[in-house]
């Protein structure tokens, strides 16, 4: 895609983010990125019987890490985990008609962020 | 819901004047101004006109001293290589601050590149250049310094008078790039003691595609761009008629109405000072007095510059700058924001704001009531 600008799709992902917030006590908590580099990622997940039945997210960043993250809580919402976990970066930009080339690495960390959630959930059932 | 452009840093409108003026340019008058039949002497009249309003607008010695070109890029790249290069039997150092923009500091790096020995001055946390490390950094064979009237990012306007003394007691040419702050503050060339100044015509509601620099009579550099030898040999290639026309009466325009337009605009930048920095953890960049009267920047901590410009544009219809990485091609902060010695962090959350002539104070509660609810609603969706 050229880069011109942001996607219909990013930008109503950025005005509207879904699943904006945290859980108590998540079942799952993952924080992916730095502040010196300009993105940082927050997800909790709450998990029934290995689905995914909450997620939220906290996000500091520019446009396309905001939108990744409320992208990426939209498709994991409702999965089983090992599908979740099967979530990549590229998936994230396809569904959200694609991002700016420079946007691919430094701000799609949302389904690093999940992937994050996730292994700590199965970290802390391991432990159980 | 109307729009408000605060980004005249970045671009500007042609003054509807200047366009009147230099409609005629696109029309009527096409000729070369290197013909010698009437067609072209037209033309060069209306390119010569423009030179003595340029010239006036600095105090120029007279209209010979501005070369015209495409831009205040390749006026800074001319002044730099120009001169470093002219001048290599005398030395090979060269200098600028810190917080100079990427069309000096790149080429310094390619002068850099090619053997020369390349000094950044530091600045303080309000953005003007350490004097005492300027004295300490220049030498005999320090060929060109560079630095900036007034600083793009955050405001900041240097005490180019004194700058000038150091350089020429200690080193040979200062060049000024002024494209921000050409045609808003008053500059005075001859009593400011300065070699070499970049001007913008855009910057100062002129069409785009032209620029000019003065240069100092006796003042040895060579050009970058041979061919045909026009501006003096200085800078080859046909005018671009219609900019260069323009230029000149946006200059003439800005000479004329400066004093007056600037006491107004600084009534509209303080108080939106004002009522931007009761937001909390918000904090000014830049100095707070020795500011261009156009410009105000922030930064806010625990939220990013473009998602500031994006929420601004999109939910107010106000388009506004910042320094941000993500909005630079590099995804680098700004270096001017690292070089008043903000950490990386602190650097992404930056908000600059530049005001023109469409502005007016009945706009000010709208806009700060629009920086406080956009950094409200970033600060919830951050985890910071």
């Amino acid at each position: 895609m050229a880069d011109i600008g942001y996607s219909q799709k990013v930008l109503e992902h950025f005005m509207n983010p879904k699943n904006v917030g945290n859980i108590e006590n998540p079942d799952g908590y993952g924080k992916v990125g730095n502040p010196v580099c300009g993105d940082l990622m927050e997800m909790y997940i709450r998990v029934e019987n290995d689905i995914i039945t909450d997620i939220k997210f906290k996000t500091f960043g520019c446009g396309s890490a905001i939108a990744t993250s409320s992208m990426v809580t939209e498709l994991a919402k409702g999965k089983h985990i090992d599908e979740a976990m099967k979530i990549t970066r590229n998936d994230v930009a396809d569904e959200l008609d694609g991002l700016p080339p420079k946007k691919m690495h430094c701000s799609n960390l949302a389904a690093d962020a999940l992937q994050a959630a996730i292994k700590d959930y199965k970290k802390r059932k391991g432990a159980e | 819901m109307e729009k408000i452009y605060l980004d005249h840093a970045s671009a500007m409108p042609v003054d509807a004047r200047v366009l009147k003026f230099a409609e005629r340019y696109l029309k009527e008058v096409f000729g070369n101004p290197s013909s010698l039949h009437s067609a072209g002497l037209e033309a060069k009249r209306a390119i010569e006109d423009s030179r003595k309003k340029v010239a006036e607008l600095i105090n120029a010695e007279n209209e010979t001293c501005i070369v015209f070109t495409s831009g205040a890029t390749e006026s800074n790249n001319l002044a730099i290589k120009g001169t470093a290069l002219r001048n290599m039997g005398k030395g090979k150092k060269v200098a600028a601050s810190a917080i100079e923009h990427i069309s000096v500091l790149n080429p310094l790096k390619e002068l850099q590149k090619n053997g020369f020995e390349l000094t950044l001055i530091p600045v303080d946390s309000t953005g003007q250049v350490d004097i005492e490390k300027l004295k300490a950094i220049l030498s005999k064979d320090t060929t060109v310094t560079s630095i900036m009237c007034a600083n793009n990012e955050i405001g900041t306007i240097q005490p180019i008078k004194k700058i000038s003394e150091i350089v020429h007691e200690n080193g040979l040419y200062l060049h000024v790039d002024a494209t921000a702050a050409g045609g808003r503050i008053p500059i005075d060339v001859q009593n400011d003691g300065i070699d070499l100044l970049t001007l913008s015509s855009n910057d100062m509601y002129g069409p785009q595609g032209a620029g000019a620099l003065y240069v100092k009579p006796g003042v040895k550099l060579q050009t970058i761009l041979p061919g045909g030898g026009q501006e003096r040999g200085l800078r080859s290639g046909t005018e671009n008629l219609f900019a260069v026309a323009g230029m000149g009466e946006a200059a003439r325009i800005a000479k004329h109405e400066m004093d007056q337009e600037s006491k107004r605009l600084i009534g509209i930048r303080d108080k939106l000072m004002d009522e931007i920095l009761k937001i909390e953890k918000s904090y000014l960049t830049g100095h707070r007095t020795q500011r261009l009267p156009h410009h105000v920047s922030f930064r806010f901590s625990g939220i990013e510059g473009e998602s500031i410009l994006l929420n601004m544009d999109m939910v107010h219809h106000i388009q506004v700058s910042t320094g941000s990485a993500c909005t630079s091609r590099t995804l680098e902060p700004s270096h001017v924001l690292l070089a008043i010695g903000l950490k990386h962090e602190e650097a992404h959350g930056s908000l600059v704001l530049t005001l023109g002539r469409s502005n007016n104070i009945e706009q000010v509660p709208t806009v700060a009531t629009a920086v406080k609810q956009t950094v409200g609603r970033l600060r919830e969706l951050s985890p910071l």
